[in-house]
């Protein structure tokens, strides 16, 4: 059945459907309707939401709920992310699996509450401290939200290390029809999870290895994971990516936009195309230089100054020239400014909105 | 000298050999004289007297007990840097039936953890914490604690604490005991037979305590380290006596029971709680049969309370059950009334691509501010519908055709204000055809329970569909009402 449902909340319901009966978390807007529908949710199934003292002690109950085996989820913005970040290294140094939501504001600092996508690196690139990855997903629609959560889930306890769904104001605001399949997932066993019982007494949840050669292998053990996830977890989705001169690279709010800037291209006899990575960790790079084999130009779109505009570029490593357009503070680019930029990077002339 | 005889074996809970230290399996990396071994002991021998071994989890620091888990066998999970509580909450909420302590150091529990061992006495988590206060930082090499008495020198206090500049010691075990939740609250100390006697009774309780689901207790433990206070461990035994409980006195500074408490929440199923076992309430056009109307971008704008986002959810969840695609986007903000609020609607036969509106088909403007500020945002061929009964001075000229519907008069007329979004909806309505009335009528039967309230809202759609239907004229196309419209209830 299709239901009209808000960003946000669809995440607690993929979650619910993933059989996520753990939530710990922290208020902030943008994201505080996923705390908010988790409070209202988990206890009537038999889960438990808590309302922890901050973010800091929020990741580390999603650390000791992890530890238990349970899926367990927290969700924040910006400022509560960076507050998260050494929790999120214990876990993913400890192999446990969690999903956190990022539903990114305006930042540095304080910055605001509007929609941004500043948090890439923050995120894709690690945030917190030594060798570790995040497994991250990036939703693009309200469906996607309760579906990648799913996934994140899923992923998490493939790899035992934290998925992070990262979104924005926008789309965890915005409602639009949501449908949902009432079957829930089967959940792995976690023999190494400890549970308070005979079988599990001898297991150890730990990042400490003090001997420099036990902590190289373990770090050697993490990266092995991280590249076997790398060659088969990575997921994109193309827009009229045939034949593109032009190829635009765009990830969750934004490649709304450049969808319809593809349309709008497309009749002005631009052949345009769409390459939306869906998981940003791992970055679909060989699929992305795929689709761009035959591209003259490459734009990438962001609402941040260029973060991920460099995973594009090392992706393609010099082949096609690729151009980077950025808007901050809240303001998402709208599709005739987008397509003003691109025609003059083409050195075409059109005219472009009012 | 004679053959080293072993007079005394060691607990069942603790591991026959160390395994996870790389070197001196048989003892542990404690210092000669230091207080956690004498603890780790009376746990130990605690956790085995109560037989609940298997069911016991030890949630481990940072400081000199992080390495806890070399020597217990149970359930070890090792956390960050004060956050133990954080940690055993959620360990113990995950497993019920567990037996959860928590082991801090003063640095890891009084500094850097102040909050989460507040928090964690505060909810009353059914867990045990022992609080091992030795008045300083041990693993990091000697720095100040924030239970480094006055005077007391250490690496980060080279004169000596001073309160000018550090403050004083933090009496954590008086400072929880101001909560309300904890049921057991004592502090002992490690200084004589007779005391670490005390000290294992305390042990003992608190561990009971949780076995029979009682609540919160804390056992906080004067304790030497005699390395960094550069001290024989006699010396340092009587430096606790001397000088340590002049500033931590011992006692027991809670012991009570909770009344049960009765506010379990009603349970029920996943399935139920998404909706997801019973059919969509209103009769919806399927997917593929696609209304002949064009896609409609909306954007409705004006003061919160005025119904703006309300409004735009009811268009939006109208399009949805008329087998359109469908966005709604907010602004969102600072909760308050009388701010500014506006929202994008999508209606589209087609995904939605930017759920951000440059330029609506339609403005619904509640306001004269939000008149001036989207008004030349409209498409040149779209329409604004305008809630008052004439426009204000001073507007700029702008393509769109401008419409006011006095919907503020309309609705109070009927009875309440809170109509005037319904009012604006039917005008809506009127004026696009793209959405049948019907749909309206049904949404709002199956969402507003107040039977009363739901008749004002009918009339108001209708009043409004009346209001714009008199400006636009002699119906002219083939989608205009004839005669009579059907009742809503």
């Amino acid at each position: 059945m299709r239901q009209l449902c808000k960003g946000n909340v669809a995440i607690v319901k993929g979650a619910l459907l993933a059989g996520c009966r753990s939530y710990y978390g922290y208020p902030i807007t943008p994201a505080s309707e996923i705390a908010e529908a988790a409070a209202e949710y988990m206890p009537q199934v038999g889960g438990t939401f808590l309302q922890a003292e901050s973010e800091v002690a929020a990741i580390n109950m999603v650390y000791g709920a992890a530890s238990a085996g349970l899926r367990v989820m927290t969700a924040s913005s910006g400022p509560g992310i960076s507050l998260m970040q050494e929790g999120i290294s214990y876990l993913a140094g400890s192999e446990l699996p969690c999903v956190i939501v990022d539903v990114v504001r305006g930042g540095p600092g304080l910055g605001n509450i509007a929609p941004e996508q500043s948090d890439y690196f923050a995120i894709v690139k690690g945030g917190g401290h030594g060798n570790y990855k995040n497994l991250v997903v990036a939703p693009a629609s309200v469906q996607e939200m309760a579906d990648l959560t799913r996934l994140a889930f899923e992923l998490a306890d493939r790899y035992r290390n934290p998925a992070v769904v990262l979104t924005d104001g926008f789309i965890g605001q915005m409602m639009e029809p949501l449908e949902l399949q009432a079957v829930e997932s089967v959940q792995p066993e976690k023999p190494w999870a400890v549970k308070g019982t005979r079988e599990t007494r001898k297991n150890l949840i730990a990042s400490i290895y003090l001997e420099p050669d036990e902590l190289e292998a373990h770090v050697r053990k993490l990266e092995d994971k991280y590249k076997k996830a790398a060659e088969v977890e990575s997921r994109h989705e193309l827009y009229r990516a045939d034949d593109p001169e032009v190829l635009l690279v765009g990830y969750g709010i934004t490649s709304r936009v450049l969808r319809t800037v593809v349309d709008l291209m497309r009749k002005e006899g631009v052949r345009a195309g769409l390459f939306r990575p869906i998981t940003l960790w791992p970055f679909p790079a060989e699929a992305l230089r795929h689709a761009a084999r035959r591209a003259q130009m490459v734009l990438v779109v962001e609402m941040s100054t260029g973060q991920m505009v460099e995973d594009v570029r090392l992706a393609l490593d010099g082949r096609v020239d690729v151009e980077f357009y950025g808007r901050t503070g809240g303001n998402v680019p709208m599709a005739d400014e987008v397509c003003k930029e691109l025609t003059e990077r083409m050195g075409m002339t059109a005219e472009w909105g009012v | 000298m004679d053959e080293y005889q072993v007079i005394e074996s060691k607990s069942p809970v603790f591991y026959d050999k160390y395994v996870r230290k790389s070197e001196l399996q048989h003892q542990t990396h404690y210092c000669p004289g230091c207080g956690h071994g004498v603890v780790h002991k009376l746990i130990a021998e605690a956790i085995a007297d109560l037989g609940v071994q298997d069911r016991a989890i030890l949630v481990t620091p940072v400081g000199c007990s992080v390495f806890a888990y070399y020597y217990f066998d149970m359930g070890n999970v090792q956390a960050a840097h004060g956050r133990a509580p954080a940690v055993a909450t959620a360990v113990k909420r995950s497993n019920p039936e567990s037996i959860v302590i928590g082991y801090q150091g003063d640095g890891d529990l009084a500094a850097i953890g102040t909050a989460e061992i507040v928090h964690a006495a505060n909810r009353g988590e059914k867990i045990t914490i022992f609080f091992v206060n030795n008045a300083i930082y041990g693993m990091t090499g000697g720095q100040m604690a924030p239970t480094t008495l006055i005077g007391q020198y250490s690496t980060t206090s080279p004169w000596g604490r001073r309160p000018s500049n550090e403050g004083y010691p933090l009496r954590m075990a008086e400072l929880l005991a101001t909560l309300e939740a904890p049921v057991y609250i004592e502090r002992v100390a490690l200084c004589d037979n007779k005391n670490i006697m005390k000290t294992r009774k305390a042990v003992r309780k608190a561990l009971e305590l949780q076995r029979d689901g009682a609540g919160f207790s804390f056992i906080e433990i004067l304790s030497p380290c005699p390395t960094i206070w550069k001290m024989t461990p006699q010396e340092s035994r009587k430096w606790i006596e001397e000088k340590m409980l002049a500033v931590f006195p011992l006692g027991v500074f809670r012991d009570r029971k909770l009344a049960p408490m009765a506010d379990a929440v009603p349970q029920t199923s996943v399935t139920k709680l998404l909706g997801l076992d019973k059919p969509q309430e209103v009769v919806t056009r399927p997917m593929a049969v696609k209304d002949s109307q064009p896609d409609l971008t909306v954007k409705i704008a004006g003061f919160g309370g005025q119904g703006v986002l309300l409004l735009g959810q009811i268009l939006a969840e109208m399009g949805m059950r008329e087998g359109r695609e469908v966005s709604w986007l907010p602004s969102y903000g600072p909760e308050m009334r009388s701010g500014s609020a506006h929202c994008h609607v999508c209606l589209s036969h087609e995904r939605v691509g930017s759920p951000v509106i440059e330029h609506p088909d339609v403005l619904i403007a509640m306001n004269e501010p939000s008149l001036h500020k989207f008004s030349k945002m409209v498409e040149a061929h779209g329409t604004i519908l305008y809630n008052s009964d004439k426009l204000p001075a001073g507007l700029p000229p702008c393509e769109a055709k401008i419409y006011c519907v006095p919907a503020l008069e309309i609705a109070d007329g009927l009875g309440t204000t809170k109509a005037t979004n319904m009012v604006m909806l039917g005008a809506l309505l009127e004026l696009t055809h793209t959405l049948p009335r019907e749909t309206a009528l049904a949404l709002l039967k199956a969402k507003v329970r107040n039977v009363k309230l739901l008749d004002v809202d009918c009339q108001a759609i209708d009043a409004g569909m009346a209001c714009l239907r008199k400006q636009l004229g002699p119906a002219t196309d083939a989608h205009a009402h004839d005669g009579e419209l059907a009742p809503c209830s």
